[in-house]
């Protein structure tokens, strides 16, 4: 299952575990992104807090948890290696997380309705 | 300029041995010099000698004097060309400023001459805190901060003094909008203040019930751009301002768009507790490739004594003075700011006059709504009706063809246009930011519309042009992304 939130981030649900990342969508606008600023295993997310930044050659953008839970990876390939969201954000997740509340991903987007909002 | 014969760098110029002019050898040794009362020079001791020779280029004069000039004709400025830099008021710099900032009096100045021997300086100073309290409708100026970002700073420092010394230490927080310049937000957090963002609505205003909960005993400071960012005059901003301050907060005025305001409107009738003033965007001094800026930071009555140190005052008699408090909050620069830039402005003020200043605002008001009003079926206006000193394009109307607004500025360079701030603020995708300034005729705007719509008709009928744009550009199409990620700033000399 995976779950889109208003502010363009997207998390792919794997049992108690949810992957983090920013949308196709999210990466089209930012353009080639030149840095990513996350945070630490250990730490605790909540939704609707900024976890982390991400830094394109047009804009820096506060990356805003969709669930809450504990960071349980960081996706350490990122800081070689930024570009990647952008060849393929859904495969390069930012954050996993473990899910400390599954009934927070009822208030968030399915990919369908997540399409429509975009082009609104 | 051909760049393949004058494009290199000084140090690939280079040859061994080549030389403009050499003096001849001194035949003196440094152990030969003798004082006035006959003693002997020391002698520089050897460990500090250098062993090596410099690595400095070797050029003959001509090779020289052709490299700069050719050089200095890749700057882009104000005396160039166009610079509609939104948010940046790139307005001329009057040539009568650098020639008031030059007088030797003031050019050759130390800034440590005690005040009794630097009373026409020290009046210089006075009479611009005068005029910009006038025009800010604030009781005291300072001008000691060295440009914008410094003056927030220093201004949220004056605020924290401020609820420090009456003992209320849990304010902390600063609310900003998100139009809000990014130094806002930064200039909170170095003064250890905690930023809250409060939403606008969709035409670009803070909204004022969003605004409402956020209100606490908690609230530092509310900081505001008024003009906003898009160049919209925050209509709310009496009712803003009694709710902060009914909330015990303090209103803090960003003068980043303070020219279209002037003589029409003062940031301290509106409201507004403390505020600074970017004389290199309003008081036309020099500005970009590092000005040098000027941030004066101005207070309302009852603030004055948390102003930083030195203060100018002027005695009964009238002569000036430094005074250094112990309520202020300290120094934030060693010396009284950059004098040399506040003499310019004190320049411009008293060339234009109170009326001139009037009309300054005025005409910068009219040239941007007259751009937008030309441009508005070519580009995208989500904000319609009457801007201030600029407005901003959600990029080109027509969204089929692929052309954003990073081509759109690419392809104004071809033209000799400085581009426009582009994809700020982030409250559209597409942000194309444009602000004329009042010093360009109807002529220049006239072209710039005439080039700005022929981009949008090439966007419909040949992208590629647009696309692949710049073409005529010193540098065409650096990689911007490895430029952020892997820069490379040094040159290998061997």
């Amino acid at each position: 299952m995976i779950k889109f939130s208003e502010t363009h981030e997207y998390v792919r649900v794997d049992g108690e575990y949810g992957y983090i990342g920013i949308s196709d969508y999210a990466q089209k606008q930012l353009g080639n992104v030149v840095y990513v600023d996350m945070p630490e295993e250990g730490d605790e997310l909540e939704a609707g807090e900024d976890f982390g930044a991400i830094e394109s050659v047009k804009a820096a953008s506060d990356l805003i948890a969709p669930v809450s839970g504990e960071v349980v990876e960081v996706n350490t390939a990122l800081e070689s290696d930024p570009r990647a969201v952008n060849r393929d954000p859904m495969a390069n997740w930012i954050v996993k997380i473990r899910l400390s509340d599954p009934s927070q991903l009822d208030s968030l987007m399915s990919q369908e309705e997540y399409e429509g909002y975009c082009k609104k | 300029m051909n760049r393949e014969l004058y494009g290199k760098l000084v140090f690939e110029l280079s040859r061994p041995g080549r030389r403009g002019y050499r003096l001849p050898q001194s035949h003196i040794s440094s152990s030969d010099l003798v004082g006035s009362k006959g003693e002997k020079a020391p002698e520089i001791p050897s460990v500090l000698l250098r062993r090596q020779q410099l690595s400095l280029p070797e050029c003959d004069e001509l090779t020289v004097v052709r490299h700069y000039n050719n050089m200095s004709t890749n700057n882009f400025g104000v005396d160039t060309g166009f610079y509609p830099l939104g948010s940046c008021t790139m307005k001329y710099n009057p040539k009568i400023n650098e020639e008031v900032a030059s007088h030797a009096g003031f050019a050759s100045a130390h800034p440590a001459t005690p005040g009794y021997a630097s009373q026409g300086r020290l009046r210089l100073y006075r009479t611009l805190e005068r005029a910009l309290s006038e025009i800010g409708g604030m009781a005291e100026f300072t001008l000691n901060p060295f440009a914008g970002a410094h003056g927030e700073l220093t201004g949220l420092m004056v605020i924290r003094a401020y609820h420090d010394s009456r003992g209320d230490k849990r304010r902390r927080k600063v609310i900003v909008p998100d139009s809000a310049h990014g130094t806002n937000p930064a200039s909170a957090a170095v003064a250890g203040l905690e930023v809250v963002e409060v939403k606008s609505l969709p035409d670009g205003t803070v909204d004022v019930e969003a605004l409402r909960p956020l209100l606490d005993d908690t609230v530092a400071a509310m900081m505001m751009t008024n003009p906003n960012t898009l160049g919209i005059f925050e209509h709310s901003i009496p009712e803003i301002a009694r709710m902060v301050h009914d909330a015990g907060g303090l209103m803090y005025y960003d003068g980043a768009n303070l020219n279209p305001m002037l003589g029409m409107a003062r940031p301290g009738d509106m409201g507004f507790d403390v505020m600074h003033i970017n004389l290199h965007k309003t008081f036309s001094t020099p500005h970009g490739g590092g000005g040098p800026g000027s941030g004066p930071v101005g207070v309302r009555a009852g603030l004055e004594c948390f102003l930083p140190s030195p203060r100018v005052v002027e005695h009964a008699d009238g002569t000036l003075d430094l005074e250094y408090s112990h309520e202020a909050l300290g120094s934030i620069s060693a010396t009284l700011g950059n004098f040399a830039v506040q003499a310019r402005a004190l320049a411009y003020i008293l060339s234009l006059g109170s009326d001139g200043l009037m009309e300054a605002g005025s005409l910068a008001t009219l040239n941007a709504n007259y751009v937008k009003e030309a441009l508005k079926g070519d580009y995208l206006l989500p904000v319609e009706g009457l801007c201030k000193h600029e407005f901003v394009f959600d990029g080109l109307s027509d969204k089929s063809t692929g052309v954003t607004t990073l081509h759109v500025a690419k392809r104004l360079l071809d033209h000799g246009y400085h581009a426009p701030t582009i994809y700020f603020p982030l409250l559209f995708h597409e942000s194309l930011m444009i602000e004329p300034t009042e010093t360009e005729s109807k002529e220049t705007l006239d072209e710039f519309v005439a080039v700005m719509r022929d981009i949008a008709r090439e966007a419909r009928e040949t992208p590629d042009i647009v696309l692949s744009a710049p073409h005529n550009t010193p540098v065409t199409h650096p990689d911007d992304t490895e430029a952020a990620l892997n820069p490379h700033v040094t040159f290998d000399m061997c």
